[in-house]
């Protein structure tokens, strides 16, 4: 069952969006849940697909820069 | 002893100004500067200005030499005592230590032969302690999130390893430790580089690149320091050093050995972005055809039942029963005719009789009922004369008056 109920699908990173829709789908595919359930999940099932290409369509590399101890954002192109 | 004279009128030198002559005179020869020199070095030292201080010698002589920090920096190879090299640079006088000495700007090793005599024997060594053994190899995450690169930051390996990581996986985050990857200082800048990267960092892999070069630009790769560094690392190291065909010792002590850096960026993004497209296309192929799965399942289920109810409904029932009806009343009326047949015959037959029986039927006949005081009279006895009588015939009644009796 999903571990993410409980939060807003937008919120969600691409790890817990993509954990919950396999669980999701593991769960479809058991197929014992009545009927009113399995449309719930399959509803959230396709937010959660949404929202995954969502999150890949618009990721942007994210380059840090080891200072000392620090990281610092990497500007390119210097 | 000689005695001086009191009024020698030839010139006094300071220190100061012979020294300076000599510098002058040595500077002024051509043939002094842009010099290379061969020998063998001992003596090195490099305190902590960054500058380097050596002696080259032969078998003959000796040579005061010094390297400043800049120059020092782009050395191609790590110098140390007893390397043989050839030295460029220009003879001057350092005036305080009142030495010549050669300001040496490049230093080549003396034939690339020994440099690669100098990589067999440590590979051999390194070889020999099962520093490059294949069990020692851990395998590289196929999905890591956190990416670390150690390079140079200013090179084009870096922009190669960017690049690459954008186009094939732009959801991981880089984390780059800054490194030179060239020159005297850059093994020890390599080392700790790396260490300080995974402990503040904690990347799940970490690339070590560099561009092409020459076998000297590489050399930093052929440490033993970093080729022990690389063997210690607490997470998986993939190199990508100068091109295809060239091999450091690093290559050989890393996890995995890519080709160039573009490769290695390759090889720590095994799954990439479009994989994880394709895989959400087909989660959500899953999904609907699951659901579409238990939807029909659920609409067949529904239609067995509603076939069922139809078997078990009243309505049916209803429509046996008035069949039944039709056919009872259909029964009953078929009897009820017959029995109506029946009787009417009988009344017929009853009426046939009744009629035979009837009295008007005697008088018919020509017979006549004869009545005194409604009584009917049947004998001689019950008349006298002038009595009055009644008589019925068929179609009437009219009286009567006795007028004899017999």
């Amino acid at each position: 069952m999903p571990k993410t109920v409980n939060k807003p699908i937008e919120q969600l990173t691409y790890e817990e969006a993509y954990g919950d829709l396999e669980r999701i789908v593991a769960a479809l595919e058991e197929g014992d849940q009545p009927l009113e359930e399995a449309l719930a999940l399959f509803e959230r099932g396709q937010l959660l697909t949404k929202h995954c290409a969502d999150l890949l369509a618009k990721a942007e590399l994210k380059v840090q820069e080891l200072s000392g101890e620090t990281l610092e954002p990497y500007e390119e192109g210097e | 002893m000689e005695q001086m004279t009191l009024f020698d009128a030839s010139p006094r030198w300071t220190v100061t100004t012979l020294t300076r002559h000599l510098r002058q005179l040595l500077e002024a020869d051509a043939s002094l500067q842009g010099v290379w020199v061969q020998g063998e070095i001992s003596n090195l030292a490099r305190p902590a200005s960054g500058h380097l201080y050596f002696t080259l010698k032969d078998s003959g002589a000796s040579l005061k030499c010094v390297m400043w920090r800049n120059e020092a920096a782009r050395l191609r190879i790590p110098l140390k005592d007893g390397l043989a090299v050839e030295a460029h640079g220009s003879i001057s006088l350092y005036e305080a230590g009142g030495q010549y000495q050669l300001y040496a700007d490049t230093i080549h090793p003396l034939g690339e032969g020994a440099l690669y005599q100098e990589f067999l024997r440590l590979k051999a060594v390194l070889e020999a302690e099962g520093l490059f053994d294949a069990v020692r190899k851990r395998p590289i995450p196929v999905s890591p999130r956190r990416i670390g690169v150690v390079t140079s930051p200013t090179g084009a390996a870096l922009r190669d390893v960017l690049n690459t990581l954008r186009r094939r996986l732009p959801v991981v985050e880089v984390v780059i430790a800054p490194t030179p990857v060239q020159g005297d200082e850059a093994p020890q800048a390599i080392v700790a580089a790396l260490r300080n990267l995974i402990r503040v960092a904690a990347p799940e892999v970490i690339l070590l690149v560099r561009g092409g070069g020459s076998i000297e630009d590489l050399w930093a790769f052929n440490d033993e320091r970093v080729v022990r560094a690389v063997v210690e690392a607490a997470v998986p190291v993939i190199t990508g050093v100068g091109h295809e065909t060239d091999f450091t010792l690093v290559d050989f002590a890393a996890d995995m050995r890519a080709p160039t850096p573009t490769a290695a960026a390759e090889l720590a993004t095994q799954v990439t972005v479009q994989d994880l497209k394709a895989n959400l296309d087909e989660i959500g192929r899953i999904l609907v055809s699951e659901t579409a799965t238990l939807l029909q399942r659920c609409h067949e289920a529904a239609a067995w039942l509603d076939n069922r109810l139809r078997q078990a409904s009243p309505v049916r029932r209803l429509q046996n029963e008035r069949q039944r009806l039709d056919e009872m009343s259909r029964r009953w009326n078929a009897a009820q005719t017959h029995r109506l047949e029946i009787a009417a015959e009988k009344f017929r037959g009853m009426e046939n009789r009744l009629q035979a029986l009837s009295p008007l039927a005697v008088l018919k006949r020509g017979y006549a009922v004869i009545t005194k005081n409604e009584t009917v009279v049947t004998s001689v006895s019950q008349v006298r004369l002038e009595d009055a009588l009644r008589v019925r015939v068929q179609d009437g009644e009219f009286n009567a008056r006795v007028t004899g009796k017999g």
